[in-house]
This record gives C-alpha cells, sequence and structure tokens, in this order.
C-alpha cells in the first residue's frame, strides 16, 4: 500500500467539515498515533470521512476504515473510492453468520479477522463501525462480534469510542442532497477486553462506551 | 461600487465612532481586568472582555462589507442568515420526511431571497418567502408521506425560514431605497440601524447589570429586567436621535424610527428567548461551542429590520 493520503480524500474531509461544521470533542483520549481501532455508531455516509477528517493528518495518513465489501464494491465510483482514495479494508458482512456449519464459520471468521489484523499490520489504525450498518439516529443497534474476535487478536491496539451526532440529519441513509446542519463528534475512554471477559458482556460493554457519548439526545 | 464608500464622510464618521466606542470599551475592560478583585467580578468581567473581543471582529467584518459596497453586504447578510439558519434547524427537532424540504430552504430559497434584491425585484422580494415558500413547504413536507407532527413541523421549518431568511434580508434590502436627496448614501442607513439595534442591546446589558434589579419575564429571560429595559432603549434612541446627521431623517423623525428599532429589537430578544426555553437551551450557540450563537447575536435584529425598512419606504420613498 502508497503512503500518503490521497488528494481526493483530503479535498472530501474539507468539504465533509465544512458542510457538517463539525466540532470535535476529545473526551476521553488525546489524538495519537499509536495503533487504535476507532469504533462509532454509524447512521450516515459521512461517518467514516468526518471521523477521519477530526483526526490530525500524521494521524489520517495511518488510519484506514473498514467497509462492507457487498456494498462498495457495487459500483466503480464506490469501488474506485474505497480502494484508490482511502484505502479501505473490505470485509464481507454476515459471511461467518452464513456458514453452514459451526467449522465452516469459525474458518470464514477467522480468515475476516487475518485480513483485518493484516491491515492493522505495525503501524496502522482501523475505523470500524461495529453495528454494520446504518441507523435511523434514535438508538444504536446490536454490535456485531468482529470488534471482539479482532481485540481478542491484537490486545496492543487501544479501541476508542466514539459517537457521531446529527449526521443522519445531514445525509440520512438512501439520500443523495445533505442539509448543513451543524455536528458533533466525541471521542471516548479507550476500552479494552477484560480478562475472562465473555464476548456478549464485551460487546454490550463497548455498545455502552459508545452510547455514553452522546451529548445532545434523540431529536 | 467598490470603494465608493470611501468617498462618503459621513459613513467614514459613522464608522470611526464605532471604532472609537471600540477603543473605549477595550480600554475600560482592561483597566477593570487589572482591578478585578474576587473571583465572581472576575467572571462577569472576562465575559465582557470576551464580548469587546468578539465586537472588534464583527465591526471589522461589517465595515470590509460595507467597503465592498452593495454586494458586500448582501453577501455578508447572505452568510449570516445561512449561519443562523443552520444553528436554527440545528436546534430545533425535524424528522426524516422533513430532509428535502430543508434541503430546499437552505439552498434555494434563501439564496433566491437575496438574489431578490441583488436584482432589485422588491415586488418578489416582499412575497417570495411569505406567500410562496409558504405554499411550498407543507406541500413539500406532505410529499415525503410522513403525517406525525405534520403541522409542528410545517410551522417550525417556515418560522425559521422567515426569521432568518425573510426578516433578516431586510437589513440589506434598506440598500434598494431609492429616497430622495440619499441617493448613493444608502450605505449609512443599513449602518444607522445596524448600530441603534446593537447598541439598544449592549445598553440594556450595561443598564441592567448597572441597576437591574425587577425581572420583565423572569421565566423567559432572566437577565432582562426593567430598568436595563428603560434605560438601554431611552439611551440608544437618544444614540439614534444624535446621529440624524448621518441619514435623511430629522432628529425627531431619527428618534422615533431609533425608538421604535429599540423596541422591536427587545421583542426579536424576547422572542428568541421564549424560543430556546422551548428547545430547553440558553444560548443557540452553547449547544455547540464555538459556533457562537450567531443567532443570539442578530435575533434583535430580525424583528427591528422588516420594521424599519417598511417605515423608511413608506414615509421616505415617494
Amino acid at each position: 500500500m502508497s503512503e500518503g493520503i490521497h488528494p481526493i480524500a483530503s479535498l472530501l474531509a474539507a468539504v465533509a467539515r465544512g458542510i457538517t461544521g463539525v466540532q470535535v470533542q476529545w473526551a476521553g483520549c488525546q489524538p495519537d498515533v499509536k495503533q487504535r481501532i476507532y469504533f462509532a455508531n454509524h447512521t450516515s455516509h459521512l461517518d467514516f470521512v468526518v471521523l477521519w477528517s477530526a483526526l490530525p493528518a500524521e494521524i489520517r495518513a495511518l488510519t484506514r476504515p473498514v467497509a462492507a465489501k457487498d456494498y462498495w464494491e457495487e459500483t466503480p465510483l464506490r469501488r474506485y473510492l474505497t480502494e484508490k482514495v482511502f484505502k479501505a479494508v473490505l470485509v464481507d458482512r454476515g459471511a461467518a453468520a452464513r456458514g453452514k456449519n459451526h467449522e465452516e464459520t469459525h474458518f470464514v471468521g477467522r480468515h475476516l479477522m487475518d485480513d483485518l489484523a493484516d491491515a492493522l499490520g505495525k503501524k496502522y489504525s482501523l475505523i470500524l463501525f461495529p453495528e454494520g450498518t446504518r441507523g435511523d439516529g434514535k438508538e444504536l443497534g446490536p454490535f456485531r462480534a468482529g470488534i471482539y474476535h479482532l481485540a481478542m487478536r491484537r490486545p496492543d491496539v487501544e479501541l476508542v469510542p466514539a459517537y457521531l451526532e446529527n449526521l443522519n440529519r445531514i445525509l440520512p441513509k438512501g439520500e443523495i442532497f445533505m442539509v448543513p446542519m451543524l455536528s458533533l463528534l466525541t471521542f471516548g475512554k479507550p476500552i479494552q477486553v477484560e480478562p475472562g471477559e465473555e464476548k456478549d458482556a464485551f460487546l454490550e460493554r463497548a455498545r455502552e462506551a459508545v452510547g455514553s457519548l452522546r451529548r445532545i439526545g434523540p431529536a | 461600487m467598490m470603494l465608493q464608500a470611501f468617498h462618503d464622510t459621513k459613513l467614514i464618521w459613522l464608522f470611526g465612532g464605532v471604532l472609537f466606542l471600540l477603543v473605549v470599551s477595550s480600554t475600560v475592560g482592561n483597566i477593570l481586568k487589572s482591578r478585578r478583585k474576587s473571583d465572581s467580578s472576575r467572571a462577569t468581567i472576562d465575559n465582557l472582555n470576551a464580548r469587546i473581543r468578539a465586537w472588534w471582529k464583527m465591526c471589522l467584518i461589517f465595515g470590509f462589507s460595507l467597503l465592498v459596497g452593495r454586494t458586500g453586504s448582501l453577501l455578508l447578510f447572505g452568510v449570516i442568515s445561512f449561519l443562523a439558519m443552520r444553528e436554527y434547524m440545528t436546534l430545533v427537532p425535524t424528522r426524516r420526511g422533513d430532509h428535502r424540504t430543508l434541503f430546499w430552504s437552505f439552498f434555494v430559497i434563501m439564496p433566491l431571497q437575496y438574489y431578490l434584491i441583488g436584482i432589485q425585484w422588491y415586488g418578489l422580494f416582499a412575497i417570495m418567502i411569505p406567500v410562496m415558500a409558504f405554499v411550498f413547504v407543507p406541500t413539500s413536507i406532505a410529499l415525503s408521506g410522513d403525517t406525525e407532527h405534520f403541522l409542528e413541523r410545517a410551522a417550525k421549518i417556515q418560522f425559521g425560514i422567515m426569521i432568518c431568511a425573510y426578516c433578516l434580508s431586510h437589513a440589506p434590502a434598506l440598500l434598494l431605497l431609492k429616497i430622495p436627496g440619499f441617493e448613493g448614501h444608502d450605505a449609512r442607513l443599513l449602518l444607522y440601524l445596524v448600530i441603534v439595534d446593537q447598541m439598544s442591546d449592549v445598553l440594556q446589558y450595561v443598564w441592567g447589570k448597572l441597576i437591574g434589579r425587577h425581572k420583565i419575564a423572569w421565566r423567559v429571560s432572566p437577565n432582562k429586567t426593567w430598568e436595563g429595559f428603560v434605560g438601554g432603549v431611552l439611551t440608544a434612541t437618544a444614540l439614534g436621535a444624535a446621529l440624524w446627521w448621518a441619514t435623511p431623517f430629522t432628529p425627531l423623525q431619527s428618534a422615533g424610527l431609533s425608538f421604535t428599532i429599540c423596541i422591536l429589537g427587545f421583542c426579536g430578544g424576547l422572542v428568541m428567548s421564549a424560543i430556546k426555553r422551548d428547545i430547553g437551551i440558553k444560548d443557540f450557540g452553547v449547544v455547540i461551542e464555538g459556533h457562537g450563537g450567531i443567532l443570539d447575536r442578530i435575533d434583535s435584529l430580525c424583528f427591528a429590520a422588516p420594521i424599519f425598512f417598511h417605515l423608511v419606504r413608506y414615509f421616505f420613498v415617494p
């Protein structure tokens, strides 16, 4: 993978910041180049770009999004954006769940974790939306298990929760026109899988870590 | 048009007066800062100095736009309208079904309102939002198919467009008025309106801080007192009357118009406070820090501008 930030990525980030007027608050940690997985709520196509644009440039160059393969490989434009511009890690969402039996599920899931662990490498950070799909902004959906497995695989990487507010009102799912409302982004305190913690307990805790960062409340 | 303002001596005097006032306030602010004793007075004085700094910025931007001429003023007020509407629509609950309507409000209705001033089409400027947008907004929401809280949503969006785009646009629309014997000096009229309106706000704040005791509408706005109101309105009216030389008015007419601006400014502030209480916030700028409450600053102007415009148009434009 080539180093540096694609000029179109910088342009899109600047436009996204202008339209969303995003106010960034590092409530639970400070920006850092150390390896991290930023995980946030997902309500809009703007989520990734806004979160990414909020990071200082040197961190941005080392931070890649995790995106759904089925959606982002559908059209040439989407492919170009994910592959060339943002250097996204594409994952086949739900592939593990589609496995015919336990072994196949296990195999597919393991393969997926290999991809993500490779993408992290020795210096990269990832941006991940554990709900797996865009919600309506009212309530957080259940978190998928990927973040747990990845955290188990790479305990050295910090898990930073983040909450993006109002982006669903700026560019909701299924809409192409943007309305320039103001938005908020809050980074919380890093979490980790506690010794002996079960998968479901961790996922629920991770979900609460994101939800607790909400500042305005449901509209 | 460009830099015509430089040749208008009275405009320079008017603006010079504003800068002089700012220099005096900054000096007083610094003296107070060096003398402050208790922690509570420190907070008030820091707040005062922050306000003065904000005033410097606002005045320099406004002054620059007046220098550029009519297009500059239109652009400046267009941007203010945009930012104000952004604050308003962010904080007023809207639903998914309002999305397209909001898009039209931001990117078609509001720019069109300013464009109509630019091409000096008074007839359409006056009716576009209260008549056409009024029909368009509920229709467009109805077309979204979401009827939940329909009336509320239509009303809130229409109100926002009226306040942030329609009402405010009457300030730069003063540049349209052709007052006999006052041609080419219309920038002064705009500056006059803004000075009296904003000084009324400032003086009501100052009088209220100095001698304010009796609350006017405690639930709506705890900082508004009768003493502040009377003191502020009277001194700002006197100031407006004293600026008659820069306007097409006699001193007495100028006093009457200034008094009207002050009263309406007060009404605007009161109404916007009531809206803020309704939404459950203190300042439009507080929830979204750093985007410092443009709407809080211009609430008085939104009510004063359209009435001032029509009074001047009725009595002074043949």
